[in-house]
C-alpha cells in the first residue's frame, strides 16, 4: 500500500500558483546570482589592472612551453614519433596559451588572507569564499589575455611555421576544453587550500603536486612521445586535462576529444563533493580553532 | 523578547606549550605538551532589542572570543546562545544578513581598490538593488561624513577615513545586531567622537542593538547605558557604569584647593589622603561619611574650591583587573 503524502509535499501542479512563486523565486535567485558575479568580477577586474605589471611578470614566467619547444625543435625525437617540425610549434605554442589560461594560485591568496585574519570578515558574509577567489582567476584571466596574445604575436613572428588559425568549431571545442582544465586545477588546487584550515602551510603540498603536474600534464613534451604505459598512465590523471588535451585540441594533433571531455567531466564530478566535504570540515575546524 | 541570550556560555581552548632552548625544542619536536585554556567561563546575560552594551574587560579576559561566538565565527565548547532568533555557529544566511561584526584590525575592504568597489560587492552580496544601494551609501557617508574618500583607494586614506570606510562596508546590509571589537583603536580624539556620534545616531534610527568593546572609556560612557564586564573569562559585573563605580570605589575623591598650604599631617581624619601638593589636595572619603566630612572640611580649611568626583572608570577597572579579583557579583 502507498504511504499517503502530506499535501504540502506533493509536487505543485505545473501550473499551479505555487509553481508559479517557485519559478519566480528562481528567477530572482538567478539575477541575484548574476548580479553578484558581475559585481565581483567589475571588482576584481579592476584590481587585476592595478597589478597589470605584476601579471605581465606572470605571463613571462609561463613561457616554459616556448622553451621547451626551443629545446625539442632539433630533436630528432619528434620524427620518431611521426611529429612534424611544424606540429611541433603548433603544439607549444598552444600549450603556452592554455598554460597561460589555466594557472591557479587560490592556495597562495588563501594562506595569506587566513594568515593575515582577513578570512574573518568575508566568512560572516552570505556567499561562500570560493567565488571570490573564482571571480579573482577569471578576471586575472582577463587582464592576462592582451599581455598572451602580444608574446603568441611575437613568437609567430619569430617562428613562422607556429603560426595557425584553427577552424571556428576546433577552437571553440578548444576554448571549452582549457576553460574546463582551469575549473579541474582550480577545485584541485581549491581542495589542497582548504588543508589550510589544517596547516598554515598547505601551499607546500601544492608545490610538491606541481611535479607530477609538470611531467604528465604534456608541458615538457607531447604525452604521445612518452612511453606507451607512461601514456596510458598519465591519462589516468587530471593533469592532462589542464593542458595536453585542450593543446592537443587547439593545435589539431591526434586526440580522442570525447574521451578528453568525458576524463575532464569525471574528475569534476569527483573533486565538487570532495571540495564541499573538506570546506564543510574546514569550517568546523576554522571554528574550533577561534579563527 | 530579547535578542540575545546567552546561557552558560563557555570557551575552552587547547594550546601547546614550549619551553625555550634547544632542549625545550628537542622535547616540543617528540612530545608536544599541551594545557586547557579557558577564555570564557559560564557567561549568562540577555540583551534587548535595540540595546547598547558595552563590554569590558582587559586583553586577553575573552571578549573577542565571546564575540565570535556570538557572531557565529567560534562554536561554544558549553552553553548556548541565540542571537535574532538563530544559532550563531550555523551561519545560516538569514542569520548573516543580520548581524555585523566589525573588528578594529581587521579589514574587508579590498585595499588597493575605492570603497565604493567594496560597497557594491556588499550590495551585490546582500541582494541589495542599485538604487538601493546607491541611497543607502548616500545615507551611511553622509552620517559619516565621507564624500570622495570613497572614490580613493583604500590604501591611501587616513585611519580614521578607513575605518569610517569599513563600518559603511559593515553596515550597508542595515544589520540588526551589531558586534564590535574596538572599533576606535588607534583613532584620534576627533574621530573617536566621530564615530561615537555615529554609532549613537544609527543607534537611534534603525534601532539597531549593539555591543561593544573599546578600551576607551570614553566610548563606553558616552554610548552605553549597561556594561557587561568580564574578567578571566567570566561575567564580573552586568547593570549600569555607575553601579559598577558604587561597586568598585566605595570611596569619591575630594580635591581641595586652599588658601595656604598645609602639612599631610593635618588632614588625618577626613579620609585616606591620596596627594598633598602644596595648596592642592586630594582626599578618598567614603560615600556614607562624604556630607560630612566635605561639612567639616569647609569649617576647618580656607577652602577657595572644593570638587567631589568618582575616581575615572578606567583607574578603577584597571585597579581591579591588576587585583585579579574575580568575586561574584
Amino acid at each position: 500500500m502507498t504511504p499517503p503524502v502530506a499535501p504540502s509535499r506533493l509536487p505543485p501542479e505545473p501550473h499551479s500558483p505555487s509553481s508559479g512563486r517557485a519559478s519566480r523565486r528562481h528567477r530572482n535567485g538567478l539575477a541575484a546570482a548574476l548580479r553578484v558575479a558581475r559585481a565581483l568580477l567589475v571588482s576584481q577586474y579592476a584590481l587585476m589592472l592595478e597589478y597589470r605589471a605584476e601579471i605581465l611578470l606572470w605571463a613571462l614566467s609561463g613561457l616554459l612551453p616556448l622553451l621547451m619547444f626551443a629545446l625539442w625543435s632539433g630533436a630528432p625525437a619528434g620524427a620518431a614519433a611521426g611529429i612534424s617540425p611544424q606540429a611541433f610549434a603548433r603544439y607549444f605554442l598552444a600549450a603556452f596559451v592554455v598554460r597561460q589560461f589555466t594557472v591557479v594560485w587560490v592556495v597562495y591568496a588563501f594562506e595569506e588572507d587566513n594568515l593575515l585574519g582577513r578570512l574573518s570578515p568575508l566568512l560572516l558574509q552570505p556567499l561562500p569564499l570560493v567565488w571570490r577567489y573564482a571571480a579573482a582567476h577569471l578576471a586575472e584571466q582577463a587582464t592576462r589575455l592582451p599581455f598572451v596574445l602580444a608574446m603568441v604575436g611575437l613568437f609567430v613572428l619569430a617562428v613562422p611555421e607556429a603560426g595557425w588559425l584553427p577552424s571556428p568549431g576546433r577552437l571553440l571545442l578548444a576554448v571549452l576544453a582549457a576553460h574546463l582544465g582551469f575549473w579541474l586545477n582550480f577545485l584541485l588546487q581549491h581542495a589542497i587550500t582548504m588543508l589550510c584550515f589544517w596547516s598554515e602551510r598547505a601551499s607546500a603540498l601544492e608545490r610538491f603536486l606541481f611535479m607530477p603536474y609538470l611531467f604528465l600534464s604534456g608541458m615538457l613534451a607531447p604525452l604521445d612521445l612518452y612511453p606507451e604505459a607512461v601514456r596510458r598512465l598519465a591519462l589516468l590523471t587530471p593533469f592532462p586535462s589542464m593542458l595536453y588535451v585542450p593543446a592537443q585540441i587547439a593545435s589539431g594533433g591526434p586526440i580522442d576529444i570525447a574521451a578528453g571531455f568525458q576524463s575532464v567531466a569525471g574528475w569534476l564530478a569527483l573533486l565538487i563533493p570532495i571540495n564541499l566535504v573538506l570546506w564543510r570540515a574546514g569550517m568546523r575546524r576554522y571554528a574550533a580553532m577561534g579563527g | 523578547m530579547a535578542i540575545i541570550h546567552v546561557k552558560g556560555l563557555s570557551r575552552s581552548f587547547r594550546v601547546s606549550e614550549k619551553q625555550p632552548g634547544l632542549a625545550g625544542t628537542l622535547r616540543h619536536f617528540v612530545r608536544r605538551q599541551f594545557r586547557t585554556v579557558d577564555a570564557v567561563r559560564d557567561l549568562h546575560f540577555t540583551i534587548e532589542p535595540g540595546e547598547m552594551v558595552g563590554f569590558l574587560g582587559p586583553n586577553g579576559a575573552g571578549k573577542t572570543t565571546t564575540l565570535k561566538m556570538l557572531s557565529g565565527l567560534l562554536h561554544p565548547s558549553g552553553g548556548t546562545v541565540q542571537v535574532a532568533g538563530h544559532v550563531p555557529a550555523r551561519r545560516e544566511a538569514d542569520f548573516l544578513r543580520r548581524i555585523t561584526l566589525v573588528m578594529g584590525q581587521k579589514q574587508q575592504l579590498i585595499w588597493d581598490l575605492p570603497p565604493l568597489d567594496s560597497l557594491r560587492v556588499n550590495a551585490a552580496v546582500y541582494g541589495l538593488d542599485d538604487l538601493e544601494a546607491r541611497r543607502r551609501i548616500t545615507d551611511l557617508a553622509e552620517m559619516l561624513d565621507l564624500g570622495d574618500e570613497l572614490q580613493r583607494p583604500v590604501r591611501k586614506l587616513s585611519l580614521g577615513q578607513r575605518m569610517k570606510a569599513e563600518l559603511m562596508a559593515a553596515l550597508l546590509h542595515r544589520p540588526e545586531v551589531l558586534f564590535l571589537d574596538e572599533p576606535t583603536l588607534g583613532l584620534d580624539v576627533n574621530a573617536q567622537a566621530a564615530m561615537r556620534r555615529f554609532l549613537a545616531d544609527y543607534n537611534r534610527r534603525y534601532g539597531a542593538t549593539v555591543l561593544l568593546t573599546s578600551h576607551y572609556m570614553a566610548d563606553i560612557t558616552a554610548l552605553c547605558p549597561r556594561v557587561l564586564l568580564i574578567h578571566a573569562g567570566s561575567l564580573f559585573h552586568d547593570g549600569s557604569l555607575d553601579r559598577l563605580t558604587q561597586r568598585l570605589a566605595p570611596r569619591r575623591e575630594v580635591r581641595l584647593e586652599l588658601a595656604d598650604s598645609y602639612p599631610a599631617e593635618a588632614f588625618e581624619g577626613y579620609g585616606e589622603l591620596e596627594s598633598c601638593s602644596g595648596r592642592d589636595v586630594r582626599l578618598l572619603v567614603e560615600r556614607d561619611r562624604l556630607t560630612t566630612v566635605v561639612g567639616r572640611l569647609l569649617a576647618d580649611l580656607p577652602v577657595l574650591d572644593l570638587e567631589v568626583r568618582d575616581p575615572p572608570i578606567e583607574d578603577i577597572i584597571g585597579r581591579l583587573f591588576q587585583q585579579g579579583s574575580t568575586d561574584s557579583p
